[in-house]
């Protein structure tokens, strides 16, 4: 790749830890932006080497591609199964899971919630955007009341087919959890936010303080069907009430971490 | 060693320890529960891994995560947990990791009973999870031989990167034997090319069973085949007994197959010319001895505890050259030696067909009784 700026005038790169391909994400979709902050924390604490990446199933299906660490790919939900697995036999690694909400909040109830109530001492990173993306825009136990998608035609009615779920707020009751948050990607300041809350839910695993996960409001510009700006907005207009920003767990240890 | 009385789970488990086994994630059920039981005492007490999961589902899950390390990992089960891994076990396989797997057969389908039964042959031998793949499955007829299958399969799924699953009965499981322990083994982390640890100093690598591309798939799937005709070729193991004279042959794997040992004897002391093939491979099966058994017997007795699973198996080997008869008893039953010996004594005194089905004979024999 050609040079373009001095070295001096660099502020802006690939992540060590990323490989240097083209990601298969649509136009607009947040996990290119989830994926970087990831990798600029595991350049930051030079964790690179010793980190293992759980893959799920969804959009996000190729992560292992795209991050330069070694990586495995689960099965459907299976992710935080797989990283106990790893992490047990692995205790000086670093070990994460990046899920959708159809792998963390359906088909992998069980093994997010038990991953999280035995205290793995594991991070995930959550990406929540209401929908099923791969499979082409189905409903997720995510998606908001009334919002259309091709498995809820007129809109998510709650009588049928019940109320979006709350990951965040559920785990943060567990005992084992030491830092659970929710942040977006919409806007700039909020992914600083974001970036903030991965280098955390790193920091936590490193210093063996419990469970840690971060929830990432997202975008599927795809399979709302509205533009990549008009979907930024919508997590705003639409997500943001639903799924509130905040810290649900931070342990006093952890809340000792300065970074 | 001296012998020492083990029950044939609690043997599985301390045999699997014996063999340096690093890592175990299971769930209970009946009747396989003490192997969980043993092994969560015995794993802490020498600073190995042993996690209940959540489910059968998340154990399997948990062990493909921990196997893809190198590590020597194992779950167990029984016969409805064993289809809750079937996904994982599905994953695995097509991953090509090591992963040892036993199942304590019980009645089923369903809910079924916790009594003994080799219904899942099917299941283990011929799949079960999906996608082409060929695990080994072993099947131990008294609690010696679990634990010796035990310490083999860890080295045999490890020689392939395959799966290697024991299929005991919920008896072999549940009783008591005087039993010989091999010697303890160290804990060993293999560092093969393949292992995921952290890429420190070496190039990132990636264990998936994905290949989105279809011709990549159809090479991994040809690479997996050839792994299994080598074992095919290796690794077939069975056990004869006073096969030299034999007019008739009894085949029966497991529990089924030390009950028909007793009738075998007995029919002996009646000067029956019968003998006993006893395959310890179901996976691979021993086709090749039953074929060249079948060109020189009048005839074969199959003996399952189930409707005739194997019996297939045994079919495809003999190819109708002599008849072949079928003996069952299912739901969790096990038969006792002298209803194998009343089949033996009806073989030997009536003139065989070699067009009866032998599955329906049986059916008609059993609900004319």
């Amino acid at each position: 790749m050609a040079t373009l700026a001095k070295p001096e005038n660099l502020v802006y790169q690939r992540p060590k830890s990323f490989t240097d391909v083209t990601t298969h994400y649509c136009p607009g979709c947040t996990h290119g932006v989830a994926h970087r902050l990831i990798a600029e924390v595991l350049d930051e604490m030079g964790i690179a080497e010793k980190t293992i990446g759980v893959a799920p199933v969804g959009c996000s299906v190729f992560a292992y591609n795209y991050f330069d660490t070694d990586f495995v790919e689960a099965a459907h939900g299976r992710a935080p199964a797989m990283a106990t697995g790893i992490k047990r036999v692995l205790p000086d690694r670093v070990v994460f899971t990046y899920q959708g909400d159809g792998d963390l909040a359906s088909i992998g109830m069980a093994e997010i919630m038990h991953a999280a109530g035995r205290g793995e001492n594991i991070t995930v990173v959550f990406i929540n955007n209401a929908i099923y993306g791969m499979t082409g825009g189905q409903m997720a136990p995510t998606t908001l009341p009334g919002q259309k998608t091709t498995s809820s035609p007129n809109g998510r009615d709650v009588e049928l087919q019940g109320y979006p779920l709350r990951m965040s707020e559920m785990i943060a009751t567990m005992d084992g959890v030491g830092y659970v948050v929710r942040r977006s990607l919409h806007d700039p300041k909020n992914i600083r936010l974001a970036k903030k809350a991965i280098r955390m839910a790193f920091e936590t695993q490193v210093r063996g303080l419990g469970f840690s996960m971060v929830e990432l409001l997202s975008t599927c510009p795809t399979n709302w069907g509205i533009t990549p700006i008009e979907s930024l907005k919508w997590v705003e207009t639409h997500m943001l009430p639903v799924f509130p920003l905040g810290d649900y767990k931070i342990t006093t240890s952890v809340a000792e971490i300065k970074i | 060693m001296a012998k020492e009385l083990y029950e044939g789970n609690q043997a599985m488990a301390e045999a699997a320890i014996r063999a340096g086994l690093e890592a175990y994630f299971g769930y209970p059920i009946t009747p396989q529960t003490e192997i969980l039981e043993h092994l969560s005492r015995r794993m802490p007490e020498l600073g190995r891994t042993f996690v209940q999961a959540e489910s059968e589902v998340a154990a399997i899950n948990m062990v493909y995560g921990a196997a893809c390390t190198g590590a020597r990992v194992m779950s167990t089960s029984s016969s409805p947990g064993m289809s809750l891994m079937m996904e994982g076990i599905s994953y695995i396989a097509g991953t090509e990791i090591p992963v040892v797997l036993v199942n304590v057969m019980r009645g089923g389908p369903g809910l079924g009973n916790i009594a003994p039964s080799q219904a899942d042959y099917n299941q283990a031998v011929h799949g079960g999870g999906h996608g082409d793949y060929f695990p080994i499955v072993l099947a131990p007829a008294s609690v010696q031989e679990a634990i010796d299958l035990m310490v083999l399969s860890f080295d045999l799924a490890e020689k392939y990167r395959t799966i290697c699953m024991l299929i005991a009965d919920g008896s072999i499981g549940q009783m008591m034997e005087p039993v010989e322990m091999p010697e303890m083994r160290p804990v060993v982390r293999r560092d093969w090319d393949w292992v995921v640890n952290g890429a420190m100093g070496r190039e990132r690598r990636t264990l998936s069973s994905i290949y989105i591309n279809p011709p990549d798939e159809e090479v991994a799937n040809l690479r997996m085949f050839k792994r299994w005709q080598d074992i095919q070729k290796n690794e077939v193991r069975f056990k004869e007994y006073y096969l030299e004279d034999a007019d008739f042959v009894i085949i029966g794997f497991g529990t089924s197959g030390r009950v028909a040992l007793s009738a075998v004897r007995a029919a002996r002391q009646q000067g029956i010319k019968v003998g006993l093939l006893r395959p310890v491979t179901v996976s691979p099966f021993p086709f090749e001895v039953i074929e060249q058994l079948s060109s020189r017997v009048s005839g074969f007795l199959v003996v399952e505890m189930n409707t005739g699973q194997m019996l297939n198996d045994v079919l495809l080997a003999v190819k109708g050259r002599v008849p072949v008869e079928f003996y069952g008893r299912l739901g969790g039953v096990v038969p006792f030696p002298n209803e194998i010996l009343d089949e033996i004594n009806r073989m030997a005194a009536s003139t065989l067909s070699l067009a009866a089905d032998p599955r329906a004979a049986w059916y008609d024999r059993m609900i004319a009784k």
